[in-house]
Formats: structure tokens, C-alpha cells, sequence
């Protein structure tokens, strides 16, 4: 079974503060990290490895520091690696962003499974994974929780839905979005790092994926950014303090008062459909 | 004149009520465009009372897809339903829900129809002069504005999150078309069977589209208090969520987790109790119309992001609101 997992390099987050006066992100460092999501899809990979065998492959798309997530994802078992990268890349949107990624895959050869994280967390379209399954005209599975069961032509998953989880089978070849819930992500290997160390990962640039150029870069893109605003994200909170019974009848009082005046006490509880 | 067109869910039958809430996008950009609104329906066996309430909340013409083949979604059969809709009508805008199965359906649909496509709008506008759709989006967290146009291809596509929207008051007297559209066996792909439903565990019912979220972390400290969430959330009418803090202990199962790797909410109220307001969790929450924090630690970040807060030991501030909330109804 060949799989290929889509990771992408997002700035990293987990140790960025808020300024309070402005507003705005502090990124205590720039540097950037897999796209947490995206380490989901790589587990659910290797597991499949672990449990069936197969190779894994990893594409990523970005600059020149993008080779970093390759490297990590071998580290933790992937096989091999592809990184597209070419200036002419720049500016796609999810739609441009998703037809390279396609043409990559083509490349490589259509696997039996493509992976991907649900979404991105910088982007945050959850567009990617649909769209290149479009591009290919394969099925798309997404949101999946948890991966039942694997036959050569087809596996059942679970979809995390609104209303719960939804049972599928689903024909192979195929693409798949997973959910945090599919499994706990492994950590890579020492053996994993002096792979990823040794292995040299191939670069493909437009030219090499056969990519139509009017399909690709800010050029290639049906959408355009007009306007980047920064949303204050301060609320002007109110803020009671509960020491003793005096001053919680005082915030009780307040905050029933705030309730009310903004319609959230319907009597007894109005639960929606 | 191009039509403006929402895309309708249901749910075993029934229109959701995100549905009702596009409808009321869909409307604003009709009437500014002057052109009329439609709405696509694909399903099987949907009620003509639920087909009339789509033209009472606003919709000028409704397109149903009913088939037993199309009475759950898969991705490929119900792109397929839109991409021949789309040929035959050319609309200029499509609005779809935000939901699992609109953030599937319209990439896939925006790939085959060379139409450019907006994630999680939170405003929608046209352009003065251009008649162009302006699309405005959280990103990065909710840390930034973006807005969005799509100057020359068509249709313009947009998902927005589900309780972003007020649904217009229904109108009864409102006329319009419900349009049966011929089933083409074409459509179906075989691709993907859906084999059932299982239930979220536990009592609590999803946080996606509720109206109130009461969400603890790990301020709670241990499973059983998790009641007290549970509780509260009974006694406004809300449903349960929780950090992921929470979550990985297994006080609450993943489907409530609310951040950056679980889900991000828009509801009407959301209500925090011990949670400390980690970015991630705050991802999750920034398009929430109102945010009440209780944490003992004056400094918790959940304070910069709340509109109400309250200072205060957990174990006796929510005990003392339920007491509150009872006593208002057996008034
Ligand atoms: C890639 C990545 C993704 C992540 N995704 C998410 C996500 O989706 N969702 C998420 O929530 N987190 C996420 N996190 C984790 C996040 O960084 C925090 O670790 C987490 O949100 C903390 O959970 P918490 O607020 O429950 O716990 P803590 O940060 O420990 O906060 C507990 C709070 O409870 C308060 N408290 C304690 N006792 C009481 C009491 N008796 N009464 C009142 N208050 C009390 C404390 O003052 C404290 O503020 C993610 C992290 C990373 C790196």
C-alpha cells in the first residue's frame, strides 16, 4: 500500500502571547513548525505502516526552510519526502494551492491513500484536502475520527459530524482529512532522525509537476486578499471579584443584570433544535 | 440577471437551522444586487412544509434534489448535483454553511467549477462599484481580518459559521417557485457508502451549532466535578464543551473540545469556568458573540478575550448561579 500524507509548515503558535494594547500576536521567535493537524495525518499514516505495511510518502509545499517538516516527518517513520518549492508557487490560494499539490501527486504516482490534516491552523480553510481530491476525482473523506478497518480496495471510517459520528465505507483510491481523535501522535525516533539526516529530499518546481502556469501562484488564483485588518480582541471585560458571601451576592446580582439585559435567561432553559 | 443562491442542509428531513440563517445573508446580497434568491435543497423526502419555510425565511426559489440515493451526503454524488445546477443557472454568488459537509462539498464543487471560494466568512458585502462579493474572514487564529474578493471568476463562493447569522423573521404572505430538479443517474458514484450513525457519547448534544457553550478545563480538577459543567449548561439551555486539557484527562469526549484542534464556535454565549485562555483554546472562541470567564486567577488570560468575568472560586461562583437560575424559574 503506498500513502502520501500533505503536511505544511505553519508558523509556530504555542508560545505566542497577546499584546494587550494592541491586540496583536507576539511571536516570541519565528520559527515555524508541521502544522499540528497535519501530525494527526502523519500518525494515522505510520499506524497504517505499523498494523498493514506500507510506504509513506510525505509532499509539502513551501519555501526553501519547508524541508525542516520533511525531515521531521521521516523522523518519525515516513519512507520518503517531495519538496515543491518555486517562486511562481507564491501567492496561491487554496484553489492554485490544492491543483500543485494534485499535479504532485500525479507525479509521484496515485497512491491507494492521501492523508491530510483537518485544516491548517494559519490558514484555517479546511479547503486543500476536498479540493485536491477534486482535482484527482477521487473520494474525499473528511473529518475522520477513526480507521476501522483497511482492505486492499476500501476501509471503514468513522466521520466526526455534527450530529456524531458517521460510519463509511469508502472505495480505494481515496483522500482522507483526519480529526485529532484518530490517535496520539508519535514522537520521532532516534533511529527516525538519522534517516531523515541521511535521506536527500528531492525538489520539484513547477516546470517538473507539469503545472498549467495559469493555474498556479497569485496569478492562478480566483480569490484575492483586499484588506488585512488586526480586530482588537480586547471586550472591555467586566470584572467581578467573589471574596465572601457580600460580594458574591454583589457579582451574582451583576452578572444575572448582564445576562438579562443580552436575553440569555429564558425561563427554565430554551434548548435549540 | 444572475441569482444570489444558498445552499440548504438537512437533517433527517428537516432544514437546519444554519439553513434559515444563510437565507438571511442570501437576501441582504439579493436585495442590494436586485436579483433573486435561491436556495438548493439535496435529499430524500423532504417535507413541502420544510421547502415552504426556505421561501417564508427569504428564499425567492427553491431547487430540491429528492432521491433515496442522495438522503445522506457523500461528496462526490451531491458535487455532482451542483456542478450541473451551477451550469444551467450561472449563479454569481453561492453561500453554504460552514459545516462538515459544506467545508467538504465546496472546495470539491469550487475545483470543477473554476470559482474561487471563501472560508468561514464572518461578513459578506458588494462592492459598490464592482457588484463584486467582499468576504471578510478571521485567520491566524482569529487574529486577523482578512478581506476577500473574486474579481473575475464565477460563482463567487462563500461558507460562513453556523450562528454567525440572524434568522429573519418568518413570512408567511412571501411567494416563490419550488422547483423539482430531474434525477440524473450520472450523478451517483458509488464511491462511498454510508454505512450509519452512532451518537455522541454522554448526554450532551454538539456544541457546533448551539446557542450557549459552558466549557470547563482543567480548573475542575477531576472528572465528577465535570457535573457541575454539565449543570450549568442543563440550566441555560446550553450545551457542554471543554479545553483540551479537560479533554485528554477524558473529563469530556474530543467532539466537545473547543480550540485549535478541536472546534471553533460561534455561539450566542459562551461561558468559561477554569480554563486558563491558552491562544489555542482562544482560537476557537474569538467569533463568539459574547464570552463570560469565571477563573480563580484575576490575571487568566480568558479575562482579555470576556465580556463578563468573575474572579472567583469555581466550586462556589457556579453552585451559587444554578441557585440563582432555579430560583428564577420556579418564579
Ligand atoms: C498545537 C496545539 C493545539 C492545541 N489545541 C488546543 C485546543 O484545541 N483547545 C484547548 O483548549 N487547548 C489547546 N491547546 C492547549 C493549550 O495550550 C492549553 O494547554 C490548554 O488550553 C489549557 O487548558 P486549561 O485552560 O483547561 O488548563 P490550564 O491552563 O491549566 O488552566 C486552568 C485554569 O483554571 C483555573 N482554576 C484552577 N482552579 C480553579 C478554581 N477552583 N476556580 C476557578 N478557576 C480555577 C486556573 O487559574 C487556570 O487559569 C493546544 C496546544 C497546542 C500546542
Amino acid at each position: 500500500m503506498h500513502i502520501i500524507v500533505l503536511v505544511k509548515q505553519v508558523p509556530e503558535t504555542s508560545d505566542v502571547q497577546m499584546d494587550k494594547e494592541t491586540g496583536t500576536m507576539i511571536r516570541s521567535s519565528s520559527s515555524s513548525i508541521i502544522n499540528p493537524l497535519d501530525l494527526y495525518a502523519l500518525e494515522a499514516a505510520l499506524t497504517i505502516k505499523d498494523v498493514k505495511g506500507a510506504r509513506v510518502s510525505v509532499i509539502t509545499m513551501g519555501p526553501a526552510g519547508a524541508i525542516k517538516v520533511l525531515k521531521e516527518a521521516i523522523a518519525m517513520g515516513c519512507d520518503d519526502a517531495v519538496h515543491l518549492t518555486d517562486r511562481a508557487f507564491a501567492g496561491s490560494d487554496t484553489w492554485a494551492t490544492s491543483y500543485i499539490l494534485a499535479q504532485a501527486i500525479k507525479k509521484l504516482g496515485l497512491p491507494d491513500l492521501i492523508l491530510c490534516g483537518e485544516r491548517a491552523t494559519d490558514g484555517d480553510t479546511a479547503q486543500v484536502g476536498p479540493a485536491i481530491a477534486s482535482w484527482l476525482s477521487l473520494p474525499a473523506v473528511t473529518y475522520t475520527s477513526k480507521i476501522e478497518q483497511i482492505e486492499i480496495n476500501s476501509i471503514i471510517a468513522e466521520r466526526l459530524i455534527e450530529e456524531g459520528y458517521q460510519k463509511v465505507k469508502v472505495a480505494l483510491p481515496a483522500l482522507m482529512t483526519v480529526v485529532k481523535e484518530i490517535g496520539i501522535v508519535r514522537l520521532p525516533t532516534l533511529k527516525g532522525k538519522k534517516k531523515a539526516m541521511a535521506s536527500s529530499i528531492p525538489q520539484w518546481n513547477a516546470h517538473d509537476i507539469e503545472a498549467d502556469p495559469s493555474f498556479i501562484g497569485l496569478k492562478g488564483s480566483p480569490t484575492r486578499v483586499v484588506k488585512i485588518e488586526t480586530p482588537k480582541v480586547s471586550r472591555n471585560c467586566t470584572l467581578v471579584h467573589v471574596e465572601d458571601e457580600a460580594s458574591m451576592s454583589v457579582a451574582m446580582d451583576s452578572l444575572f443584570a448582564f445576562l438579562n439585559d443580552r436575553d440569555f435567561l429564558q425561563k427554565g432553559g430554551k434548548k435549540h433544535a | 440577471m444572475h441569482e444570489v443562491w444558498t445552499i440548504s442542509e438537512t437533517y433527517e428531513g428537516r432544514i437546519k437551522e444554519v439553513s434559515l440563517e444563510l437565507l438571511a445573508r442570501g437576501r441582504a446580497l439579493a436585495d442590494t444586487l436586485g436579483v433573486a434568491l435561491g436556495t438548493v435543497v439535496i435529499g430524500y423526502k423532504i417535507p413541502k412544509t420544510e421547502l415552504n419555510s426556505l421561501i417564508e425565511h427569504g428564499a425567492d426559489s427553491v431547487y430540491v434534489a429528492d432521491d433515496p440515493k442522495l438522503s445522506s451526503f457523500t461528496c462526490n454524488t451531491y458535487s455532482n448535483v451542483l456542478v450541473q445546477l451551477f451550469a444551467a443557472h450561472k449563479p454569481q454568488i453561492v453561500v453554504s454553511a460552514a459545516t462538515t459537509t459544506g467545508r467538504t462539498l465546496m472546495p470539491y464543487v469550487a475545483v470543477k467549477t473554476h470559482a474561487g471560494l471563501t472560508a468561514d466568512c464572518t461578513g459578506l458585502a458588494i462592492e459598490e462599484n464592482t457588484q463584486n462579493l467582499l468576504q471578510t474572514r478571521p485567520a491566524i487564529g482569529g487574529n486577523i481580518l482578512a478581506t476577500i474578493k473574486t474579481p473575475d471568476h464565477r460563482p463567487q463562493m462563500a461558507t460562513v459559521r453556523p450562528r454567525s447569522t440572524k434568522i429573519l423573521a418568518p413570512d408567511s404572505s412571501r411567494t416563490g417557485s419550488i422547483e423539482y430538479i430531474p434525477i440524473s443517474e450520472d450523478w451517483f458514484s458509488s464511491e462511498v457508502e454510508v454505512l450509519g450513525m452512532r451518537a455522541l457519547e454522554g448526554q450532551q448534544g454538539a456544541i457546533d451549532e448551539a446557542d450557549i457553550v459552558v466549557s470547563g478545563g482543567k480548573g475542575l480538577k477531576k472528572k465528577d466535578n465535570f457535573k457541575l459543567i454539565e449543570k450549568l449548561a442543563v440550566a441555560l439551555g446550553g450545551e457542554v464543551g471543554a479545553s483540551r486539557d479537560a479533554v485528554d484527562r477524558g473529563w469530556e469526549a474530543y467532539p466537545h473540545q473547543v480550540g485549535l484542534s478541536g472546534k471553533t464556535i460561534s455561539p450566542r454565549l459562551y461561558m468559561a469556568a477554569g480554563i486558563s485562555g491558552a491562544i489555542q483554546h482562544l482560537a476557537g472562541i474569538k467569533t463568539a458573540k459574547c464570552i463570560v470567564a469565571i477563573n480563580s486567577d484575576e490575571h487568566a488570560n480568558i479575562f482579555d478575550l470576556a465580556d463578563f468575568g468573575i474572579v472567583g472560586d469555581l466550586f462556589t461562583v457556579i453552585p451559587e448561579i444554578l441557585k440563582r437560575l432555579e430560583s428564577r424559574s420556579e418564579a
